[in-house]
């Protein structure tokens, strides 16, 4: 993760408010006695591009197959584009969908597996081969277009899919961990390709992963999902820095925990240490885990801005030193409750000559504080 | 958690979602009701149907009949036949219809007297419903209700006809009688038998091939094969040229006879061998190399190593090849009727009561006793088989056998051995099939395939199998794959799918002569609406798809499972209804699984007696019914010749086959990984 906040201007001055495409509400899925979905509700505008973000079992292919008609909710609706679609079977709906193996035709070229939904549906010959060559260009696989897809790479599957997907010309596209069957680089490179696509086709789209790094540089916006119910939805950088609840500042990104108690208005003493927080505080004496990012840590002496008089200033020693390339990530000994995380740069490391054992001082700026109350939220 | 307890409330008031049925529903729904109306008219209904008949008996409804003799004081009523029965001398209502169906007054009166004053006339009034029989004056039925007269001298014109009454009285009848009630234990004692020297046999054949470094590997697994490829009284046939009375090898026989329980030993193993070795190889084939690497690590010496891991890894293999050679043997019919002499085994007893004796209720009673072992193995290896798919997994690192000097010589002479028997056999009939007369001029002559003067159809019934053969092939795999991927890809109608997927489990525990006996019952009865196909060649490609349904059904799933599970949602949101999908991808995909599927209806087709037996006409004669036919009317050598053209015609089929695979795989470019 290298989004610093600090240095990246909040989010663009509020779009004109688009009318909500897809909305889905109070959704709920039952498998036998499993709850799946417990009463999810969301709006998804025209021309979005949305992701659900959750580790595995926490309903986001649930409701992306809820969405798709494939496994059809329980209870609650879903409506797009105004119509309600609740309980229509897939092939009455007006989408587009890949899978994470991609499920193209093995005996159909290319050609053939884009053409597949163009065909037996009222166009002529010439219409739909002008459709495929355009779709091809587009993915940029005109000269694969006789290739069966055994044939191609990954990545070239993967793309189409997804014109496979865009050639009828849906409404919606669903994808349901489009880039996770690819490896790593090919996936860096895709993400941006396809984040770009979809920008210039203007498609609404849904996308499903577990991958955080794809859902924050992707999303416009991010529904965090958790056990069935929705976490958060808020904008990447939202979702970065003001994570709503304890399972969102713990799935994106790293983040440090520790549990104090509030006592005084803007303060929380944990362990011997009284600190100041930003922002409203619950009733004094309220149990509350105080949270922090590695990289919000600040090591006195490293930066500029933060001088000696600085409140929430500690004196730690450096237990661990853990490189990582152009970053380093420290382990600092203060709280008995565990080790605290820090991560600075290799230049700012070298300067101050930190290393094991090593005792320096680090501030935990008010403003970066979280306070979550304990027991509020699971872990 | 607040949100939590709130989103509970918001579930218990929202209204479940019903989803609406699509076009794709309705399709797949039509096509369940057609394959699942297929295998319920086919199996479930001619089943059902005879285990209905197995509780009927004939009897006559005494009650029912009303009696008035005059002995010339005018008509004197003396009561019911039930009244008078003792009196008259009547057996039991059932015992009497068992003697005849019919019974006049002249039976009942044989001196045209009774109580000793000689008879005028006699009147009679039925009252029963139409399962309980008939009054017939001169040959017309009396209205229920009517009286009907005859005078003294007339009295044989005036019939009672039995009806059918419900009882256990044929299974009583059965199981009272010894000779009958032997065949069960004999059946089990074969069976068993057979099924211990299987399994070892096929075992040691099986570890020779996978786990040693003999050589002609690839030759050996083709001979193991061959038995597939002949009717199974083939066996039989060359058992009785081997050991018979003018037996090659008659004098290893030391006087004793190959008739009977040996002879069908000797045969079952024979024609169960492949069935067992492939069961078995695939067992061996999918143990794992790291259990074999960690015992030379621990320095287990090759005996323990054989005893802990090798024999547990193929248990279940084992386990599952025992059911599959006890169930071929119990309901096996080629080889004890044609090597079983006095033997009486329970296949043969369905057949001699239905064919010999024209007992059908009895030949009922006998399949549904054959029913119960074949039923119970089949439950008990489907639970054992299910077990086995835990065991492997993906991360399994296959074995490679190293040389070892003794074991693979051994192996080698082992597989030897049997390979040589097995050609033995099949060898011995080709030389029977082509001397002159067996055994006195042994040279050579085509005589025997013109099957002159010959029971059976000759060539005609050669090419009525040919016919069957093919339709079963191209009608069956077709039926099995639409019915696969309704069970595998349907969506929704989850009860429908299960019923259908259990129907295509059933035939694999419905012995062959069970199903024939079932169609002849269910078919030939003049109300069912599908009594139209009774003696046609339809019936016996109905019979023959579904009498093979089960290995075919499962072998169409594991192709289906094997493909992208997607594909059908991918259809549904480009718009395509599932027909398309099928056709256009499922279908070419399953290609070489449909080949695989219509060789093996071919094969089974043309060798199979079991069902079909009691269901060919005159103008439908097949190829081993009429080798089985031949046999029995002493025409062993045209039989052994049919034998021997039945397994070039299946040796050709699968070269056919073989030859499309490759080039399927070759013109297929899409097939190359």
């Amino acid at each position: 993760m290298t989004l610093v906040a600090a240095d990246i201007a909040l989010a663009p001055a509020a779009a004109p408010e688009r009318p909500p495409y897809l909305v889905v509400t109070n959704v709920t899925k039952r498998f036998k006695t499993f709850l799946a979905l417990k009463g999810v509700s969301l709006e998804v505008r025209e021309g979005e591009f949305v992701c659900f973000l959750g580790p595995s079992g926490c309903g986001k292919t649930t409701l992306l197959r809820a969405i798709a008609g494939l496994d059809i909710q329980s209870s609650g609706t879903i409506t797009q584009g105004g119509r309600d679609i609740s309980a229509l079977p897939p092939e009455e709906r007006d989408f587009g969908i890949v899978f994470q193996s991609y499920a193209l035709f093995p005996n159909l070229t290319v050609r053939g597996n884009i053409a597949f939904g163009l065909e037996n549906r009222g166009m002529n010959r010439g219409d739909v081969s002008a459709r495929v060559e355009e779709l091809l260009a587009l993915i940029g696989l005109t000269e694969h277009g006789e290739k069966y897809p055994s044939q191609i790479s990954g990545g070239q599957q993967q793309r189409v899919a997804l014109a496979r997907a865009l050639a009828p010309g849906p409404g919606l596209i669903l994808l349901d961990e489009p880039l996770s069957a690819l490896d790593a680089k090919v996936r860096i490179h895709l993400r941006n390709e396809l984040k770009q696509l979809q920008a210039r086709l203007g498609v609404t789209t849904i996308m499903v992963t577990h991958d955080q790094d794809e859902a924050l540089s992707m999303a416009d916006r991010i529904v965090v999902m958790n056990m069935g119910v929705i976490e958060q939805i808020g904008t990447p950088l939202e979702i970065y820095n003001d994570p709503a609840t304890r399972f969102v500042a713990d799935f994106v990104g790293a983040m440090n925990f520790f549990d104090g108690a509030v006592s005084h208005e803007n303060e929380v003493q944990v362990g011997g240490v009284r600190l100041a927080v930003d922002g409203r505080t619950p009733a004094r004496g309220a149990q509350v885990t105080v949270a922090i990012r590695p990289e919000d840590v600040r090591i006195l002496g490293a930066h500029p801005s933060a001088g000696l008089d600085a409140p929430n200033t500690l004196k730690v020693e450096v237990g661990d030193a853990e490189f990582l390339g152009s970053e380093v990530r420290l382990s600092l000994n203060y709280f008995t409750s565990g080790p605290m995380v820090a991560q600075t740069s290799q230049e700012s490391v070298r300067a101050l000559g930190i290393q094991p054992g090593k005792r320096i001082d680090v501030c935990l700026p008010a403003d970066r504080l979280r306070i979550f109350m304990s027991g509020a939220n699971h872990v | 958690m607040s949100d939590a307890v709130l989103g509970a409330a918001a579930i218990a008031r929202a209204p479940a979602i019903r989803a609406k049925v699509g076009r794709d529903d309705r399709l797949m729904l039509v096509f369940t009701l057609v394959i699942g109306l297929y295998l319920v008219v086919s199996l479930a209904l001619p089943i059902l149907f005879m285990l209905w008949k197995s509780t009927e008996v004939r009897a006559f409804a005494y009650s029912a009949v009303e009696m008035q003799v005059d002995t010339g004081q005018g008509p004197t009523s003396v009561g019911t036949l039930a009244d008078v029965a003792g009196k008259l001398g009547l057996l039991s209502d059932v015992d009497q219809a068992r003697r005849a169906n019919s019974l006049t007054a002249a039976q009942l009166f044989p001196k045209r007297a009774f109580d000793g004053a000689p008879l005028k006339s006699v009147r009679m009034r039925f009252s029963g419903g139409s399962a309980d029989g008939r009054l017939d004056l001169s040959g017309k039925p009396v209205e229920a209700g009517q009286w009907a007269e005859v005078p003294a001298q007339d009295l044989r014109r005036l019939v009672l006809r039995a009806g059918t009454q419900r009882s256990l009285a044929n299974y009583a009848a059965y199981f009272s009688n010894p000779a009958l009630t032997q065949s069960i234990a004999n059946s089990l004692a074969v069976s068993l038998i057979t099924t211990a020297i299987v399994v070892l046999l096929a075992f040691g054949f099986a570890y020779g091939l996978s786990r040693t470094m003999m050589p002609l590997k690839g030759l050996f697994r083709t001979i193991a094969m061959v038995p597939i490829l002949v009717p199974s009284l083939l066996a039989g046939i060359s058992l009785v040229y081997l050991f018979g009375n003018q037996g090659l090898l008659k004098d290893l026989m030391f006087g004793a006879r190959i008739y009977g329980a040996g002879g069908i030993v000797a045969g079952c193993v024979f024609f169960t061998f492949p069935h067992a070795f492939l069961i078995i190889s695939t067992a061996l084939a999918v143990s794992d190399a790291r259990l074999y690497e960690a015992a030379r690590v621990l320095r287990t010496t090759p005996r323990r190593t054989f005893f802990t891991v090798t024999l547990p890894g193929a248990r279940y293999g084992l386990i599952s090849a025992a059911f599959v050679v006890f169930t071929l043997t119990i309901t096996e019919f080629g080889v004890p009727k044609v090597v079983g002499g006095d033997f009486n085994m329970l296949a043969v007893d369905i057949y001699k009561q239905v064919v010999g004796q024209q007992n059908f209720a009895m030949g009922a009673v006998v399949s549904v006793i054959l029913l119960i072992p074949a039923v119970v193995a089949f439950f008990v290896d489907r639970t054992v088989t299910a077990r086995q798919v835990a065991l492997l997994t993906a991360r399994a690192v296959p074995y490679a056998p190293q040389p070892n000097r003794p074991l693979d010589w051994a192996a080698f002479a082992f597989c030897s051995v049997v390979a040589g028997l097995l050609l033995l056999v099949v060898g011995v009939s080709q030389f029977a099939a082509l001397v002159k007369f067996w055994p006195y001029d042994l040279s050579l002559s085509f005589q025997h395939y013109a099957f002159e003067g010959v029971d059976g159809g000759g060539w005609g019934s050669y090419f009525n199998s040919l016919q069957l053969a093919l339709y079963t092939a191209i009608i069956g795999t077709l039926v099995v794959l639409v019915g696969g991927y309704i069970v595998e890809k349907g969506r929704g109608f989850v009860a429908a799918r299960t019923g259908l997927h259990f129907l295509a489990m059933l035939p694999m525990a419905i012995p062959g002569l069970v199903l024939g006996l079932s169609y002849i019952f269910f078919f030939n009865d003049r109300s069912n609406p599908f009594n139209f196909l009774y003696g046609t060649m339809a019936i016996l490609v109905v019979s023959t798809i579904t009498h093979f349904y089960t290995v075919s059904h499962l072998t169409a799933l594991t192709a289906l499972k094997a493909m992208d599970r997607e594909f059908e949602a991918v259809a549904a949101s480009l718009k395509q209804p599932v027909t398309r999908m099928f056709t256009r991808v499922t279908l070419p995909v399953c290609l070489p699984t449909g080949l695989d599927i219509a060789a093996y209806y071919f094969v089974n087709a043309l060798t199979t007696v079991s069902a079909v037996v009691f269901l060919y006409a005159p103008t439908t004669t097949l190829a081993a019914v009429a080798a089985l036919n031949m046999d029995d009317a002493g025409q062993i050598q045209p039989a052994a010749a049919m034998c021997m053209l039945i397994f070039y015609t299946n040796l050709a089929a699968r070269g056919v086959h073989a030859v499309l695979t490759r080039v399927l795989a070759s013109t297929q470019a899409w097939r190359a990984r």
